[in-house]
């Protein structure tokens, strides 16, 4: 199983674990990704609603230059926006002919050009449900998840619309859950499960945005949820990273740790978590996964923080002030 | 009728209980369409024999329609889908016997459905008007035009009949 | 010898002669070959325009007629009708339609005559190969099937029976009663459903005329109008019918309990051995074999060793009966929509979402709680119950036919639940359909009485919590449009009314009995403002909510209507079957068996002894598509035969002129 693989930016930086877990983890079950070479970023949410031909431009370049992976006709997106806005471009140019004309233009410039309809962009998600398999992953687990209870989290853009998500139910989908039974886990019956996240909203208006997070996590933690699994980088961006501001925006003590799907089917296979990025999420996971006997190995300790009525002076970094 | 604009005729059979009653809709509901088009009753779609369409085309047709009920909804319960069957066997005829594909039309059309049928009545005018005259003899003449009709067929369907230049 | 042709050309008032010039197309018509007659008439459908063609029938000596009119199927009859009255066999009438298909359809008046002129020319050419037919007659059985023991099923029997015909009745499910025996009330009246429908229930039971055959099936069904053949199969109860005494001792000495999902539609139990309720007609139990210790291990037999009139026969097996029937009503009734298809509501998933139709066994007081309307535990009370509207109705996504009865029976229910208990109820709807009598009124009354309204679709019923007050409820998620505001509002029980469907099997009995289903599952009837109970097969009737959703006063009205019409045909006792027929030529015919198959109403079978194929005139519906397939062209097709249209082909295109110069001759008319 050969694909092109995009990335995203997300997956360079902040869900920097998403990107090494999969990798990890593709090769283990057979799948080889070539990475799209000099990919873009996909443009996110917002640009689509500013500047129609700028924003697919921006998006089918990563096309083009994904066709330039010869004989590799799907490409893998493990970040949901990523995803989405690929596939999206994909058919909107295909059905609308004087857009695709103006971003074939702004693509020749750059010497690149894109066929609608070539290349079949795929999730993540739906590539280990439908080509590698319940069956294949169920055979490489080697360290069941047995009484961890999961909540499969999948976020509002990869079921919507229903023109991509493969025939899930965009009110109650299953594959995430069928995974993640296959790896042992007691899998929680997550009324969130395709509920928003609230996207980019801690920026817009934090009352909104916390709220929408909480709603997420108090949904988990009513159904002793010990770990969010998340198929997307903004999903556990809000879920994780924000978690502790949302606690004291709310005076609440949640803590349930969001890791991303293949984090823990990496875990099910046997490999280290250190491999598979675990412990460099902010909500730690150390507690849920001692739970089932896997150790994670504790951040090292930054600098401790300076007390206020600490009067003592810094060590000496270089020459006492040479430049 | 216009000295400089081809007049096809169309011939259609309509089959009595849906797409008779789709045309006599079209007529009350006052749609218009153009009169190229002269109508045939028939009880049902599956009545249409292969030899009515070729009769027709040999008499002065341009272009016949077969029309009758939705697949499922045959007044006679599955007959219109022998129709559908002996549409295909008779299309894939005319295009190796060299005619132009669009002379023969299978529509279907609910009596619900008058503006279907009206819309695909002038839709086939037009088409046929495109393709002009049906010029039978004249596509078989000596001067290539056997082979061209052989080149109209379906890829597979030339390859079978390996015909040498 | 050739034929006299009339021609009539209607002007239709100004709808034909505005467009089309009719003088100048009956003078074309007249110089015809074979026309001696052609005129122009404002109204041919008049008494005077009959006569005109009668008159010229008498004295001009006319053989064939045409006339160029409206669409036939409107004044097809009216024209033939006057033919026969005036000695000419109906038959040899052809109309063609200038209204409909040339004048109100064309723009052009010069293009519209064109046009005409080629239709009558067909027309022309047509009739005078028309051949003369007589229908016919057919003695109608005065023996009726009824399929479906439903209120309209059993309303059709009871006119029947009543009116002195024999009357048998086919009831899947082991005892009569349909749905509307699930139900505990009915809206408006609010009267006791079972109460106002076991007393006829019993008169089916106890009536002279009725046979009922219950726990049993149509296997096959053949032949004709006035004429079928019906094949039943009874299944085995496990109980003999003569010997049981309907005492009920072997039901409560089972052991073994089942979750009832027919009767207490998945909400109680019953037993192995059971009647579905106690009301049951007949009063004779079924063994259920899949769930019966008996027939897996071959042990207990409590039911045997307890009766006391050694009713019980476990080797019992299944009997057929062979029946000759004139008339069939189908009344099969519906299936309710799964309202786990729409996964938002969480129906199947949060305990306390309920059904419409597990809500009524709730309210019932011979259900699974006695009546009691209580929570998923058997025990509490509900505080507050949401009905949420149009689940599975007006939805693009499932079904997008309103089921016609969910309105009135939510009103329905929230009067029971403020009658029985003390909780709020709450409406959320799109609109509130109640259009019959006193329907309105009742729903006034439920305003008064205090019932909720929320006009607003449900977006999602869920168990996720976002506020305190909201803990331990379900919360129903909706846009108020009247307020113009998001509402979650908490609710202890939530009831989806879950919409009406086809039979799942809908199709398959409908294709057993030789009648179709439209494109949403219902049957099709033969008119839908004209005639809702025929069907296009003569002699088949359908009744009820099989033909679309609806009420109960109207299912009992359709199943009496489907009575009344073969009261009639009774009475009269012959039914005329149309000539329009296929016939096989046995000399022509090389027993190839390429007809055999094509015909859905198994009208064409083959004769081995003589190695044809023959059809049954009476079977024959006239479609023609055995004629258009015989290779040997042995079948003809009465009154659509190849000569004719090939003759109204070449009349069609009279005006043709070919690529290769020439023009087409004109007919030749058999000596």
């Amino acid at each position: 199983m050969k694909y092109s693989y995009f990335p995203g930016c997300s997956l360079e930086k902040n869900a920097a674990s998403y990107d090494v877990s999969t990798r990890a983890v593709a090769s283990r079950l057979g799948m080889q990704f070539t990475e799209v070479e000099d990919w873009n970023c996909c443009g996110a949410t917002e640009y689509v609603s500013l500047n129609l031909t700028a924003a697919y431009s921006l998006i089918a370049r990563n096309l083009a230059q994904a066709t330039k992976n010869t004989g590799l006709d799907q490409v893998v997106a493990p970040c949901s926006a990523c995803y989405l806005n690929l596939r999206k471009a994909d058919k909107v140019l295909g059905q609308d002919a004087r857009l695709a004309d103006r971003v074939g233009k702004a693509l020749a410039a750059g010497g690149l050009s894109y066929k609608p309809g070539s290349l079949h962009v795929r999730h993540l998600l739906d590539v280990l449900y439908q080509d590698v398999g319940l069956e294949a992953l169920t055979a490489a687990v080697t360290k069941p998840l047995t009484g961890l209870r999961v909540a499969p989290y999948f976020g509002c853009m990869i079921v919507r619309p229903s023109f991509h998500n493969g025939g899930e139910d965009p009110e109650y989908p299953t594959s995430l859950d069928k995974i993640l039974k296959a790896l042992g886990a007691e899998v929680v019956d997550y009324p969130m499960k395709a509920h928003c996240c609230g996207g980019h909203m801690t920026q817009i208006s934090e009352d909104t945005g916390f709220e929408m997070i909480r709603r997420l996590i108090k949904g988990a933690d009513d159904y002793q949820t010990d770990v969010i699994a998340t198929i997307c980088p903004m999903c556990q961006l809000n879920l994780d990273g924000f978690q502790g501001a949302m606690n004291r925006h709310f005076s609440t003590n949640y803590h349930i740790p969001v890791l991303y799907f293949t984090q823990l089917i990496g875990l099910a296979m046997g490999m280290a978590p250190k491999d598979m990025g675990i412990g460099d999420e902010i909500v730690s996971a150390a507690k849920a996964l001692a739970k089932i006997g896997t150790a994670v190995e504790p951040e090292p300790a930054g600098p401790a923080r300076r007390k206020k009525d600490d009067k003592s002076l810094p060590m000496p970094s270089r020459g006492g002030g040479v430049a | 009728m216009s000295d400089e604009r081809f007049e096809p005729k169309i011939i259609a059979f309509l089959c009595n209980w849906c797409s008779y009653r789709a045309a006599d809709l079209a007529g009350t509901a006052r749609m218009k369409y153009q009169p190229n088009i002269r109508t045939i009753r028939v009880m049902c779609s599956g009545r249409v024999d292969p030899s009515f369409v070729l009769k027709a085309f040999s008499l002065g047709a341009d272009g016949v329609m077969i029309a009758g009920c939705h697949p499922g909804e045959c007044h006679y319960l599955e007959q219109n889908y022998k129709a559908m069957r002996r549409y295909e066997m008779l299309r894939h005829t005319l295009l190796a016997m060299g005619m132009e594909d669009h002379r023969l039309r299978l529509q279907w059309a609910s009596a619900a459905e008058g503006n279907v049928l009206s819309a695909a009545i002038n839709e086939m005018i037009e088409q046929v008007r495109a393709l002009g005259p049906l010029n039978w003899p004249g596509l078989w003449s000596e001067n290539g035009g056997h082979q061209a009709a052989i080149e109209r067929l379906p890829h597979e369907h030339a390859e079978a009949l390996e015909v040498s230049a | 010898m050739s034929e006299k042709v009339g021609v009539y050309i209607c002007h239709c008032g100004s709808n034909i002669a505005g467009t089309v010039d009719v003088v100048e197309l009956a003078k074309f018509a007249g110089e015809l070959p074979g026309v001696t007659v052609s005129r122009e008439y404002k109204f041919m459908c008049s008494s005077l325009g009959q006569e005109l063609v009668a008159e010229d029938i008498q004295k001009q000596g006319l053989t064939r007629v045409v006339v160029g009119a409206c669409s036939p199927h409107l004044h097809e009859k009216t024209f033939r009708r006057a033919c026969a009255m005036a000695g000419l066999n109906p038959y040899l009438m052809q109309m063609v339609s200038l209204r409909e298909q040339v004048s109100w359809v064309t723009e052009d008046k010069a293009l519209a005559l064109d046009k005409a002129k080629a239709m009558i020319s067909g027309g022309v050419r047509r009739v005078q190969l028309q051949e003369e037919l007589e229908p016919t007659p057919v003695p109608v059985n005065p023996n009726t099937l009824v399929v479906g023991g439903g209120v309209a099923g059993i309303q059709a029997a009871l006119e029947l029976a009543d009116a002195g015909y024999p009357v048998f009745m086919v009831e899947r499910e082991p005892s009569i009663g349909g749905h509307m025996a699930q139900f505990d009330k009915t809206f408006p009246t609010l009267d006791c459903s079972a109460c106002i429908l076991t007393p006829k229930m019993s008169d089916v039971g106890t009536h002279d005329k009725i046979t009922l055959l219950s726990y049993a099936e149509v296997e096959e069904v053949t032949g004709f109008v006035g004429n079928f053949h019906v094949r039943i199969r009874k299944r085995a109860r496990g109980v003999d019918e003569k010997d049981c005494t309907g005492c009920g001792i072997c039901i409560e000495k089972c052991p073994r309990k089942v979750v009832d999902e027919v009767f207490e539609a998945g909400m109680g139990y019953r037993k192995a051995i059971y009647r579905p309720f106690p009301q049951a007609v007949p009063k004779f139990p079924v063994i259920d074999r899949a769930n019966c210790t008996f027939y897996e291990r071959g042990t207990c037999k409590a039911c045997e060793k307890f009766c006391p009139t050694n009713a019980i026969r476990f080797d019992q097996e299944d009997s057929f009966l062979d029946l000759d029937i004139g008339n069939i009503i189908l009344a099969t009734g519906w299936d309710l929509f799964d309202a786990r298809r729409l996964s938002q509501f969480g129906y199947g998933r949060l305990a306390n979402v309920f059904t419409n139709l597990e809500f009524e066994r709730l309210c019932n007081a011979a259900g699974p709680t006695d009546g009691k309307i209580v929570l998923r535990d058997g025990v509490t009370e509900p505080k507050s119950i949401a009905l949420v509207h149009c689940v599975g109705s007006r939805d693009k996504t499932t079904n997008p036919q309103c089921s016609a009865v969910c309105c009135m029976a939510a009103l329905k229910f929230g009067h029971l639940v403020m009658e029985k208990t003390q909780a709020e109820v709450t409406s959320f709807y799109i609109d509130i359909r109640a259009p019959h009598k006193n329907y309105e009124e009742f729903y006034d009354r439920l305003q008064d009485e205090g019932m909720h309204f929320v006009r607003g679709r449900v977006a999602e019923v869920t168990d996720a919590a976002r506020r305190p007050e909201e803990e331990g409820k379900l919360i129903v998620q909706v846009e108020d449009t009247l307020v113009g505001k998001q509402r979650r509002l908490p609710f202890d029980m939530v009831v989806l009314m879950s919409g009406l469907q086809p039979r799942a099997d809908a199709r398959e009995v409908g294709l057993r009995f030789g009648i179709s289903c439209s494109m949403d599952g219902w049957f099709t009837e033969r008119h839908p403002k004209l005639d809702p109970v025929a069907t296009m097969t003569d002699g088949i009737f359908i009744a009820g909510v099989c033909q679309g959703p609806k009420d109960i006063p109207d299912s009992v009205a359709q199943g009496a209507a489907a009575a009344s019409r073969i009261q009639g045909m009774i009475a009269r006792g012959t039914v005329m079957i149309e000539p329009v027929v296929a016939t096989i030529h046995e000399e022509n015919c090389s027993g190839c068996r390429i007809c055999n198959n094509l015909c859905p109403f198994n009208a064409i079978e083959f004769l081995a002894e003589k190695s044809v194929s023959y059809i049954n005139a009476a079977l024959c519906k006239g479609c023609g598509t055995c004629v258009a397939a015989c290779p040997a062209q042995a079948i003809s097709g009465a009154h659509f035969n190849n000569q004719q249209i090939n003759a109204e082909i070449e009349g069609l295109l009279y005006d043709a002129v070919r690529g290769n110069g020439g023009a087409p001759k004109p007919v030749a008319v058999p000596a």
